[in-house]
């Protein structure tokens, strides 16, 4: 499983052509206490860059973008109960959607984790 | 100037300490040119309060009161008897000159009277949750049909012949902007509302169905008929009630399976104040909340454990999302709902059953008594307190008539549907329990020397 | 001596008579005149009514049906509501205990003058389709507050439905839109500059327009050079609010008109901060196509816990043809007339339909219209001066203890904007909000506009007394120090309010919008 990250602070998990999504810690902390997450549809096709998913918090909402292109298979159902598990557990078991990569080339555009970390050192 | 206190003292003390010669200085980023050289010519100067007062009472006088003349008009704004105690409470200057509340912490007032109002607005509508209000019935119409959009994903909205044409006039301005479909009927003038035309007018596309509970002739549809139809084919059922004080009488639309329902507030507390300001409605199901337009508020806890109010969900709105809010809606309607929510506290359940069943039976009378009158013909089957009578002339010409002899009969369905020359002698006529025997004679003869 | 005051308290006495400890607690959870009230449903019942009706006679109709049980809603006699709410009411801020110093809100005194005039029965009780014959005193008050609001903005005719400044945006937007249609163009983009209020931006999207930001310069206006260089022929028009959200004039609106009139768009004035300059300037003057006024703004309207509102937008030439239906037009025999759809069609083709039921808020024209006669164009004018003098004041007093970023480019409007710069690590806007709550105000705006870091902005009005402005300087320098010194105290405040601060956490993941039996 190898793990990229964005600038936007979405990180995606590869295992073959399968990729789970979701926002770093940087971001979750920036956000404050997440209060509800709208997660895309189940089959939907996304292309990079498109906002995919919404996080909100008390007085914010942000969008969270598709890092790379495919299609939405499965979603994180845990989030509708327990929005809090992206405060803490943002990497792990609060990951928003799962999805099949459409051109993993694109991955080759992302940072790695010592990237992500230098890129969220100068912010 | 009594509204102004600072003194010439004062002035001088606080332009020396900001430093300036006087207070033209203080607009010198306004370009010259736009900087006016004294007050505006052709407006007149200050007044006292005496002077306002006379000049506003004598336009007041221009006016001929529902108060003074046996009064029948509705079509979305109702006269009931509004106790006395809610005026004098909406006018304590801490809920009237109050802001939102945004710092719950010295809004609890506002912010309990907002939950308490919510509350009482699900259960007369019979739906799970409901929001502090919006402007009023027409706009929360509209914003039904915008959020049954978001929720189905499609945009084409069916709106009954029996919704009031205001209500389909801003639905259809505002669907020209979104792109919605609008797919309106004119009213038929069957002793019931139609809803065999209404139900084949849903398709899979359809996002809603629009229904007006009484209608606006009065009639009262079979509401859970037209959502099992609905339902059927994945569209939204959206009530709407003009006239709360109907469901005192009859079942509450989310009961019936209407998934949204809107109306109009104004009957209870608010009063006719020739059209505004007004009370929109909103109630929905649980699992729409998010989708909800309109502020909302929610109980929680303060730092000490005491419950406590506040304004939630805040990320749907405009100052959050900006491009991406459920609604351009900033306002609600504060001290309209205040107003609704105390004479619903002090009504409770059972004084409103009483007020629509008084208010109903004036309406049996009314009805009665008018169907004696030669031409005249009762177009309802079954009403709450409005119905519908065809004359026998335009009925635009027999209220006007009926207006020159001091009687306010009632509203010309034409004065709503200009173009439908079949619905031109058609009146509608309102009555609750301010109405009085007095009333009902003075209308019947009345009407009898006018159409003679 | 001994016989003055026999039950009061003597400096004498020393601590005697000062509260054992652990005085704060009470049996009841009161304190004195603070008191606890519980929900309606928890102290109303079924059978308790405050409203009596008089018998009428019959039944209802055999065909109707009826429902099964009354609404499960709890009543309470007139005694009972009448406390209820008169308790709740003492747990609320109100422009009448106090300064409110909310920057774009315009909180104002309400003159008690309006609400008696609002009541008068011939525009109180009079029902909006009610014959016009009989309601011609009733439009007279529109048609008066009509001509003032367009001789005071100096622009060619003024729509009066909209019920709120954001509806009025709307109704400002959708009539640029219906010009635009009209000559069959097609522009898709508005541009906005990125201190807007969020309303400008939703307004805009609504109206199927695409928004782009244009940034601010530092000297807190709008990038007109930005601005011009983005006009084009896809570009339908700008929203700039003037003064602006950083209590600024945007000096180069009348250029930036012409530049947007030249390329083909129109301009949209938000009108929030007319209160700095009514009287004195015309936006028409400046080349405005359309402004919204917030009556409950400039005009005194009172805000009643969060409306209701009123938003009529004046229109220039080009845009007039396009306002939305109904509206009040003097006939030829001096009667007024309401123009409904009936003849729109024909009075007015260009007209984009209506936006709501029913022809205004009249509650809030005739309050507006009471308000402007009591202070005529003088009167207006001399507000609008105290208004800003008043602002200047507050900023030049307490910019050596708050920074002020645009302190130094000159004068302020109405309003003065702070931000968090020099404030103790850790400590932010919200504790010093918080702090001024004890202190016995109402807390600013803050964080708004998003342009400033930790934005406070502050709108004092004309009808404060240089007492009491003296009286708010005071607290705020006592906060601005303990802001920059790190005092925990405020990082917990507020203390002595009804409320400590809430878990809005709570409320949001798990929202409790209705009262349910299962309450404790």
């Amino acid at each position: 499983m190898t793990r990229y990250f964005t600038a936007d602070h979405e990180w995606i998990a590869v295992e073959g052509d399968t990729a789970t999504v979701g926002i770093t810690d940087y971001a979750q902390g920036q956000l404050g206490d997440i209060t509800f997450v709208e997660l895309p549809a189940e089959g939907a096709v996304l292309t990079k860059g498109d906002s995919a998913s919404v996080v909100d918090s008390v007085k914010a909402a942000s969008d969270v973008y598709a890092p790379v292109s495919g299609t939405v298979s499965a979603l994180n159902t845990a989030l509708e109960d327990a929005p809090e598990l992206v405060n803490s557990a943002p990497e792990g078991e609060g990951w928003l959607w799962k999805m099949t990569l459409s051109d993993a080339a694109q991955l080759d555009g992302l940072m790695d984790e010592a990237a992500y970390a230098a890129h969220v050192a100068e912010l | 100037m009594r509204y102004l206190p600072l003194s010439e003292h004062d002035r001088g003390e606080m332009l020396a300490a900001v430093g300036v010669p006087d207070v033209g200085a203080l607009f010198v980023d306004v370009p010259e040119a736009a900087r006016l050289s004294g007050p505006i010519a052709g407006l007149p100067g200050h007044a006292s309060e005496m002077a306002v007062e006379r000049h506003m009472a004598r336009l007041s006088a221009q006016s001929l009161t529902a108060g003074e003349v046996p009064f029948f008009l509705g079509a979305g704004a109702y006269r009931h008897h509004v106790p006395a105690s809610v005026d004098h409470l909406i006018q304590r200057g801490e809920f009237l000159t109050a802001y939102t509340p945004y710092q719950p912490e010295i809004a609890q007032g506002t912010l309990q009277v907002l939950f308490e109002f919510q509350t009482q607005v699900a259960r007369l509508f019979g739906t799970d949750v409901a929001n502090a209000s919006l402007y009023d019935g027409s706009t929360a119409c509209w914003e039904a049909i915008a959020m049954a959009g978001r929720i189905t994903r499609r945009n084409r909205a069916v709106l009954s012949g029996g919704l009031h044409p205001h209500y389909v006039g801003t639905a259809q301005t505002m669907a020209r902007f979104t792109g919605d479909r609008l797919v309106t009927a004119l009213p038929t003038l069957g002793a019931h509302a139609d809803e065999d035309a209404l139900i084949a007018a849903i398709d899979g596309e359809t996002s809603c169905v629009l229904v007006q509970y009484p209608d606006v002739l009065g009639r009262v549809p079979d509401l859970a008929r037209v959502a099992a139809a609905a339902q059927a084919k994945g569209a939204l059922l959206v009530a709407v009630v003009t006239e709360p004080v109907a469901l005192g009488l009859i079942e509450s639309p989310g009961a019936l399976g209407a998934d949204i329902v809107v109306g109009e507030g104004q009957s209870l507390g608010v009063g006719l104040q020739f059209g505004g300001p007004y009370l929109g409605l909103f109630g929905c199901r649980e699992k729409y909340v998010r989708q909800m337009p309109g502020r909302l508020c929610g109980e929680t806890v303060d730092a000490d454990g005491q419950r406590s109010f506040v304004l939630t969900l805040s990320t749907r709105e405009q100052h959050i999302r900006r491009e991406k809010a459920t609604s351009n809606i900033c306002t609600n309607s504060g001290l309209c709902a205040l107003a609704f929510s105390i004479h619903m506290s002090l009504l409770g359940g059972e004084g409103l059953a009483r007020m629509a069943r008084a208010s109903h039976l004036r309406a049996v009378q009314t009805a009665q008594a008018l169907t004696r009158v030669p031409g005249v013909a009762l177009v309802n089957e079954t009403y709450v307190n409005e119905f519908a009578v065809t004359l026998p002339r335009p009925a635009a010409d027999v209220v006007e008539a009926l207006a020159q002899r001091r009687v306010l009969g009632g509203v010309a369905l034409s004065r709503l549907l200009p173009g439908a020359s079949d619905l031109a002698n058609v009146l509608l006529v309102a009555t609750s329990e301010l109405t009085t025997d007095e009333d009902i004679a003075t209308l019947v003869a009345t009407l009898g020397e006018v159409l003679a | 001596m001994t016989a003055l005051n026999p039950s009061g308290w003597r400096p004498e006495m020393g601590d005697a008579a000062c509260a054992p400890e652990g005085a704060g607690a009470t049996f009841t959870g009161n304190r004195a005149l603070h008191l606890e009230e519980p929900l309606l449903f928890e102290i109303g019942r079924a059978d308790h009514c405050g409203v009596d009706f008089d018998e009428v006679a019959g039944s209802p109709l055999a065909g109707l049906a009826l429902r099964a049980a009354p609404v499960d809603l709890p009543g309470l006699s007139e005694p009972e509501a009448v406390r209820h709410y008169t308790r709740l009411s003492r747990q609320n801020y109100a422009i009448d205990l106090g300064l409110f110093p909310l920057g774009s809100c315009t909180m104002k005194h309400n003159p008690r003058l309006d609400e008696k005039v609002a009541r008068m029965p011939g525009f109180a009780d009079v029902h909006p389709l009610a014959p016009e014959g009989t309601v011609q005193g009733a439009l007279k008050v529109i048609d008066e507050l009509a001509h003032w609001l367009v001789e005071l903005t100096g622009m060619a005719s003024v729509a009066m439905t909209p019920k709120a400044g954001a509806h009025g945006e709307l109704c400002g937007l959708l009539a640029i839109r219906a010009a635009l249609d009209a000559r069959g163009d097609k522009r898709e983009v508005i541009l906005v500059p990125e201190s807007a209020h969020g309303t400008n931006p939703a307004t805009a999207a609504f109206a199927g327009f695409k928004v782009e930001a244009i940034p601010a310069t530092a000297a807190g206006r709008v990038d007109t050079a930005a601005l011009i260089a983005r006009l084009g022929p896809n570009v339908a028009g700008v929203m700039i609010t003037n003064p602006n959200t950083c209590g600024l004039f945007e000096s180069d609106l009348k250029t930036i008109a012409d530049a947007v009139h030249a390329a083909g768009g129109y301009v949209y004035c938000d009108g929030a901060n007319f209160n700095a300059i009514v009287g004195r300037v015309r936006p028409g003057d400046l080349g405005v196509d359309a402004m919204h006024i917030n009556l409950h703004k400039t005009f005194s309207t009172p805000h009643g816990g969060g409306g209701p509102g009123a938003g009529p937008v004046v229109l220039s030439e080009a845009l007039a043809p396009f306002a939305p239906l109904p509206f009040v037009k003097p006939g030829t025999d001096g009667v007024l007339h309401l123009i409904e759809e009936a003849q729109g069609a024909e009075m007015a083709p260009g007209a984009f339909g209506r936006m709501c039921a029913f022809h205004g808020q009249m509650g809030m024209f005739t309050r507006a219209l009471a308000y402007i006669l009591s202070h005529g164009a003088d009167g207006l004018a001399q507000a609008s001066g105290d208004a800003v003098l008043n602002a200047n004041y507050v900023l030049r007093r307490l910019e050596h203890v708050l920074h002020a970023p645009f302190g130094a480019t000159g004068p302020c409007m109405h309003e003065a904007l702070f931000s968090d710069d020099g404030f103790a690590e850790g400590f932010s806007t919200l504790d010093l909000a918080k702090g001024l709550i004890d202190e016995g105000f109402h807390p600013m705006t803050v964080y708004f506009p998003l342009v400033v870091h930790g934005a406070m902005l502050v709108e004092p009005t004309e009808t404060e007394s240089k007492a009491g402005l003296d009286q708010f300087i005071a607290a705020m320098e006592s906060l601005g120090q303990r802001a920059r010194a790190g005092d925990a105290a405020l990082k917990s405040a507020p203390h002595f309010a009804p409320r400590r601060r809430v878990d809005e956490t709570r409320a949001a993941r798990k929202p409790r919008l209705i009262w349910t039996p299962t309450e404790g």
